[in-house]
């Protein structure tokens, strides 16, 4: 906690010379569902920094308020209370600088893999302009994303014809095709079984390393947050708030036998109280 | 190696075989039942010897059709054309209105109770009305036509629009999708099997309202025809125009029903896959 406190006050100070220093901010953000004031109070009082091309991980207990984080964040639901600024500017609707993946892979099943890749590119300006001309550029471009997740070979395949993992991969390109220089991923792995997970996880960290996107990853996977993460914060139970913040100083690329050893079972092990704590406190 | 595929090879070749032949049964099947339908009906009527005006037999029914057969033809022909004009009418308006409904919830509150209060006017109704307004003939078969297949196709492709997945939504509106974008880009394409269901249970309509038109104030098309036959006790002619609209009727519906195979195979193949990461 003492160490939030801290990290806050000299990124507040770092905000008065340099404002450029964060690329998303959140200050005192509170969100409550429902038009009359009296809904379900999602989060409160949430403050946190994550700085340009740096890889956050949130975690916390089921239902405190991650996915709305992700919908603050995304402009797609406006705060009751505080600030969100995204890139210098005040988020006041959708961004379209963002990339985003789902628990489900949401693909259209009318599409084939490449065609659901290269959905974002007829909507996202410059590209929508520049799509009929370049056509081919973008289709390569498309291909080599997919064949960086391993999909070389199924771009001509419709999603129903994928496994859950591939379909979660197609689901991954879709968000990173545009080049979004925010990332924003909401337990996309959580619906895949173990090993396809690590498979996923080694996939984005290769993704990640080769573009340096601004990431915020939500998950329940504690190894999954200190695989992939710089740092990871620790969400209150509802309403949310962001409790704790633990910096992940592990050497790049990570292996995944790195998250079984002493010092990042450690760090499990610390968020795992903080999570806890924040549990027994709601109780 | 080679035992592994004597093993494989052997059961799967008879199992093609007989896979092949269940497909030339099923669609044999058809016909079947069809055939085997007129020689009951036929062996009904010899055998009660039912008169003609009350029911004629189907071998009747057939020489009946064949010898009025230029007038059948002229005549079918009239009614194919009022359904199929009032019938796209109804798909472009239908389409219209059901992406207007689908994707606005201010149309759909405003205008909804007014337009299910419409449509539960009888159609038939309608038609002394069109009458006074067109005069009999060729408009009023068009619009009754157009006016009774109209909604289903509306409140479908409505269903289709309206209920698409929010994330399916939330993936386009981070992108910066305008609301005209995500009607392009998923409300539309998701609705087409919507579409599609509709348009087979909207021809069919069609035909009942232009039949019924026709009956009540053309002097042309089927329904005037069987109308003129009835009234004239030609009992089998009037039979053989209800074959006529009824093969017509088909004939729409293939059609439809290709096009819906060739345009939104997605829909039927990728039911369960589509629906699987979701359960």
């Amino acid at each position: 906690m003492a160490g939030l406190v801290a990290g806050m006050m000299v990124e507040g100070r770092c905000n008065l010379i340099r404002p450029s220093m964060n690329f998303v901010e959140l200050n005192r953000v509170s969100v409550r569902y429902g038009e009359d004031g009296d809904g379900t109070l999602a989060l409160e009082g949430a403050t946190l920094t994550v700085a340009p091309g740096e890889f956050v991980a949130v975690v916390g207990p089921s239902g405190c308020g991650k996915s709305t984080l992700m919908k603050v964040v995304t402009g797609l639901w406006p705060p009751t209370a505080g600030t969100v600024t995204v890139d210098g500017r005040e988020v006041a609707g959708p961004l379209s600088i963002v990339g985003m993946a789902f628990q489900n892979p949401t693909l259209l099943p009318w599409r084939k893999a490449l065609d659901n890749v290269m959905l974002p590119l007829e909507i996202v300006q410059p590209h929508c302009a520049r799509l009929r001309g370049e056509r081919r550029a973008y289709v390569e471009k498309a291909r080599d994303l997919l064949a960086l997740v391993g999909l070389k070979g199924f771009e001509e395949r419709f999603p129903w014809e994928l496994s859950g993992g591939m379909q979660q991969r197609a689901s991954l390109c879709r968000a990173l095709i545009h080049d979004p220089s925010l990332l924003m991923l909401d337990e996309p792995f959580a619906a895949l079984d173990m090993f396809t997970r690590e498979e996923l996880w080694v996939a984005l960290q290769d993704v990640w390393l080769a573009r340096r996107p601004t990431v915020i990853l939500v998950t329940h996977d504690l190894r999954e947050a200190v695989f992939l993460a710089d740092r990871v914060l620790v969400m209150s139970a509802r309403p949310g708030r962001i409790v704790a913040e633990q910096a992940i100083n592990l050497e790049r690329p990570r292996r995944l036998d790195a998250t079984y050893e002493p010092h990042s079972v450690a760090i499990m092990h610390k968020l795992r109280e903080h999570i806890g704590a924040t549990r027994s406190g709601d109780l | 190696m080679s035992a592994d595929e004597a093993i494989t090879k052997v059961p799967a070749r008879p199992r093609r075989h007989s896979r092949l032949r269940r497909k030339a049964v099923r669609s044999a099947l058809p016909w079947v039942v069809i055939i085997a339908i007129f020689v009951l009906w036929e062996i009904v009527v010899r055998a009660f010897d039912i008169e003609q005006f009350v029911l004629p037999a189907p071998t009747a029914i057939f020489a009946s059709g064949w010898e009025w057969r230029a007038e059948m033809l002229d005549n079918a022909w009239q009614t194919l054309m009022t359904t199929v004009v009032g019938f796209s009418f109804a798909v472009i308006f239908g389409l219209i209105g059901g992406v207007l409904f689908g994707s606005s919830t201010l149309v759909y509150d405003g205008f909804y109770p007014a337009l299910v209060g419409f449509n539960s006017i009888p159609k038939a109704a309608i038609i002394p009305i069109l009458v006074i307004w067109f005069g009999s003939g060729t408009v009023p078969a068009v619009v009754t036509a157009f006016l009774i297949s109209f909604f289903p196709i509306l409140v479908n492709v409505a269903a289709g629009i309206a209920t698409v997945e929010p994330e399916l939504k939330d993936v386009l509106r981070a992108l910066g999708a305008k609301q005209w974008q995500i009607v392009q880009k998923v409300g539309l394409p998701r609705s087409m099997p919507y579409f599609f269901a509709s348009l087979k249970v909207a021809i069919t309509f069609a035909f009942v309202g232009s039949i019924v038109a026709e009956t009540m104030a053309a002097n042309k098309g089927i329904g005037n025809l069987m109308l003129v036959a009835s009234s004239r006790f030609e009992v089998p002619l009037a039979f053989a125009g209800l074959m006529v609209t009824s093969i017509m009727g088909i004939g729409m519906y293939l059609v439809a029903d290709f096009i819906e195979r060739r345009t939104t195979g997605w829909a039927t193949r990728g039911v369960d896959a589509a629906r699987a990461p979701r359960a």
